[in-house]
């Protein structure tokens, strides 16, 4: 009996120290807030007004639906995007934190991506009613049967490039001949052989095709001679690295980049997509697709004109990946490849569109081209008719990039 | 204090010995763990020296090591890229990350606590489901041999594939608790995942484990199954059962970390080494900073699961199969 009896005592320890642990570790989630917040929900009715208060200053994005009753006829919405929070989303976080998306009656939580999250399985899933994803990426499970259709095409080019190192010689496409090619595969490398066949190599034989990680370790270490890298991201990896051979940072100069926009391949990437089959038969879905990209592209504009509140708000947003630094690079970088928007920001070039489905099929990606539904303008059209008609600039036609200070790790 | 010996009554000798035997081990208990702190402590230093040592023989070789067919080829870089020197790791540590005020550890430790909360509800949750499927599979040898190829398969598919898809489930789907549904609880339930396989089976063969001679006392007190698991099978189980604790622990603390880099999920260790890993040619002594903690995290809990080992093993007058 007796061992028994101490033996449960000691497991209502273990319980005990179990439940103190994970108490322990809520209290890292809220900081010194969920205090506050616990007794709030065991008693709501104590303070009602204290609540609203301190929720958005902890966690704005968190709670859509609780929060919808409070300023009137709010609609929670849920946008999931292709990686973590970044100047790449910069136009989502500023049109959610500076009130652009309340303005049109929208209570946004923007969910992060993950390295096996798809935004377009979440979206056709339910489990986002908006996503961000790359015209490819989002074509091809398409075609597998997922009824979702790109709604605005926010990045007008491509941010895709090839980086080598100057003294490699690599200075054009044909170049690669016979050397170390790196790519993220996946999906990211579909640009490249395009480039490579379009300019007489076969992707197969005439270079070394190396899978690369998402960082630019491999170049810098030589074991690649040309890596793949975004402007906004890897390019700026490079830059903020120290050269060993100097004790400075890596040069411009010291590098060669190949740019498919240039090249010619160049397939379009970030675009919000929606849900085709909610869109078709929910006119009140439709009415918050438009409401949903008229401020979205209204906090892309924002970011244009107010380049540093952006570069901010981005920093701002939980957790920041990467410096302040390293996000000012991105959010300039972001910035081209938005503006101009000659048709109007977020409205399709239907040539780009052509290329990258031409690409897409040719390269044996879609078995072959999409029907109509695979996009649409009118909602973007009527979201930027909107905001013309509030008077902001949609077509950004003098929009000229701006030099951002290059700073080791990002700083 | 009487001595051992001073006593004819065979019962008081025989308490008096069983608290000598007790305060034996509980000497041998603390000689034990300074020892395993000294060897541990030796060990680290080691492994610093080789690591100390490799960067300096490869610094010997300096550029060429980019270009010679040893080091690069078959062993790895030696330059502060690739390895970084360890006082850049430790300055990591101090530094605030880019961006961000405060030490790289003060950070950490945060992240550390929030992949702690999943880790612990994602063990517990795991521990739960794991005995109560070792009880079922105990109880019925029908059930024992229709679920446990099904508990073994479980194992087999890989996390990755799965995490997202908790995740995004649990957003949409988990709404009839009366907490509201985050996705760190997503990651518990990748955690419990991996924590309730080691518990099951071995729970199982620990429930299994009394002698039949002991079995068939109970028996001869005519006590029904629940008596005999209470009072037999549940006790003789519990060396078993803390052998799968730790090893469940530490996959816990793995599943957590996987299910924040594979489902987006913001905060905790995961994220922060994915971030690392991402620009790392920018800040090499970070990710090697952020990966010692998840290390330290997962030596942690074993420590814990360990202590509690032993406090309970103790009260029973065993000794855990090591």
């Amino acid at each position: 009996m007796r061992p028994t009896t101490r033996l449960w005592q000691l497991l209502a320890m273990l319980l005990a120290i179990a439940m103190l642990a994970a108490a322990c570790g809520s209290d890292d989630d809220g900081g010194g807030e969920t205090a506050a917040e616990e007794p709030a929900a065991e008693e709501p009715a104590e303070e009602p007004a204290a609540e609203p208060a301190e929720e958005p200053a902890e966690e704005p994005a968190e709670e859509p639906a609780a929060e919808a009753g409070g300023g009137g006829e709010m609609t929670a919405v849920s946008l999931q995007l292709q990686w973590v929070p970044q100047s790449q989303f910069a136009g989502y976080f500023a049109a959610r934190d500076l009130g652009f998306y309340e303005e049109v009656g929208l209570d946004v939580t923007i969910l992060d991506g993950g390295v096996d999250i798809v935004p377009a399985t979440v979206l056709d899933s339910g489990g986002a009613d908006f996503a961000i994803s790359w015209v490819p990426r989002g074509l091809v499970p398409r075609e597998e049967g997922l009824n979702i259709t790109n709604i605005a095409q926010v990045f007008q080019r491509s941010g895709t490039l090839q980086v080598s190192f100057a003294d490699s010689g690599i200075a054009t496409v044909t170049d690669l001949a016979g050397t170390n090619v790196g790519n993220w595969g996946f999906g990211n490398e579909f640009e490249l052989f395009a480039g490579l066949r379009a300019n007489g190599l076969d992707p197969d034989g005439d270079v070394t095709l190396v899978q690369q990680a998402f960082d630019m370790t491999a170049l810098i270490n030589g074991d690649i001679d040309a890596a793949q890298a975004m402007t906004y991201n890897e390019y700026a990896l490079v830059l903020e690295t120290v050269n060993p051979d100097t004790g400075e940072l890596y040069q411009p100069e010291d590098l060669n980049i190949i740019d498919w926009n240039d090249v010619g391949t160049a397939m379009l990437q970030d675009a919000i997509w929606a849900d085709a089959d909610r869109l078709d038969d929910d006119p009140a879905y439709r009415d918050v697709a438009v409401r949903f990209v008229e401020a979205s592209l209204r906090g892309w504009a924002h970011c244009r004109d107010n380049f540093q509140e952006c570069v901010d708000v981005v920093v701002a947003a939980n957790p920041p990946f990467g410096g302040p630094g390293h996000q000012a690079w991105m959010m300039n970088e972001i910035n081209a490849l938005i503006w101009p928007s000659p048709g109007g920001v977020g409205v399709m070039d239907p040539a780009l569109w052509q290329q990258t489905v031409d690409i897409a099929t040719a390269e044996g990606i879609l078995a072959a081209a999409p029907d109509d539904g695979a996009f649409r303008t009118d909602i973007a059209e009527e979201a930027v008719a909107n905001l013309e008609a509030a008077g902001i600039d949609v077509f950004g036609n003098d929009y000229a990039r701006i030099d951002v200070e290059v700073t080791e790790g990002g700083n | 204090m009487t001595s051992v010996t001073g006593t004819a009554d065979p019962l008081v000798r025989a308490q008096l010995l069983r608290e000598q035997s007790a305060r034996a081990d509980r000497r041998a208990t603390a000689g034990r763990v300074t020892r395993q702190v000294v060897v541990f402590g030796l060990f680290m230093v080691a492994i610093a020296a080789v690591y100390i040592s490799y960067k300096a023989f490869g610094a010997a070789f300096d550029h060429e090591q980019h270009t010679w067919r040893i080091i690069g080829s078959y062993l790895p870089r030696s330059d502060d890229l690739n390895m970084p020197p360890i006082p850049d790791i430790f300055g990591a540590l101090t530094d605030p990350l880019p961006g961000e005020s405060g030490s790289m550890a003060g950070t950490l430790f945060g992240e550390a606590l929030f992949t702690l909360r999943e880790t612990v509800a994602g063990f517990v949750v795991g521990v739960v489901l794991g005995l109560t499927l070792a009880i079922a599979l105990a109880r019925s040898s029908f059930l024992e041999r229709g679920l446990t190829p099904y508990i073994v398969a479980s194992q087999t598919i890989p996390l990755i594939a799965i995490a997202p898809l908790v995740v995004i489930w649990g957003r949409k789907n988990i709404d009839f608790f009366p907490w509201e549904w985050k996705d760190w609880m997503s990651v518990s339930i990748i955690a419990t995942y991996l924590t309730f396989f080691p518990v099951a089976i071995n729970g199982l063969r620990g429930l299994k484990s009394p002698r039949p001679e002991n079995l068939e006392l109970m028996e001869s007190y005519a006590a029904g199954w629940t008596p005999t698991l209470w009072r037999l099978r549940f006790p003789a189980s519990l060396p078993y059962l803390f052998a799968a604790f730790k090893l469940a622990a530490t996959a816990s603390v793995i599943g957590a970390i996987v299910g924040e880099i594979s489902a987006g999920v913001g905060g905790g260790l995961g994220r922060r080494i994915l971030s690392e890993a991402l620009r790392y040619s920018t800040g090499p002594g970070r990710l090697y900073a952020s990966v010692a903690f998840a290390a330290l995290l997962g030596i942690g809990v074993f420590l814990v699961i360990t202590a509690v080992e032993q406090l309970v093993l103790r009260s029973q007058g065993r000794k855990a199969i090591t």
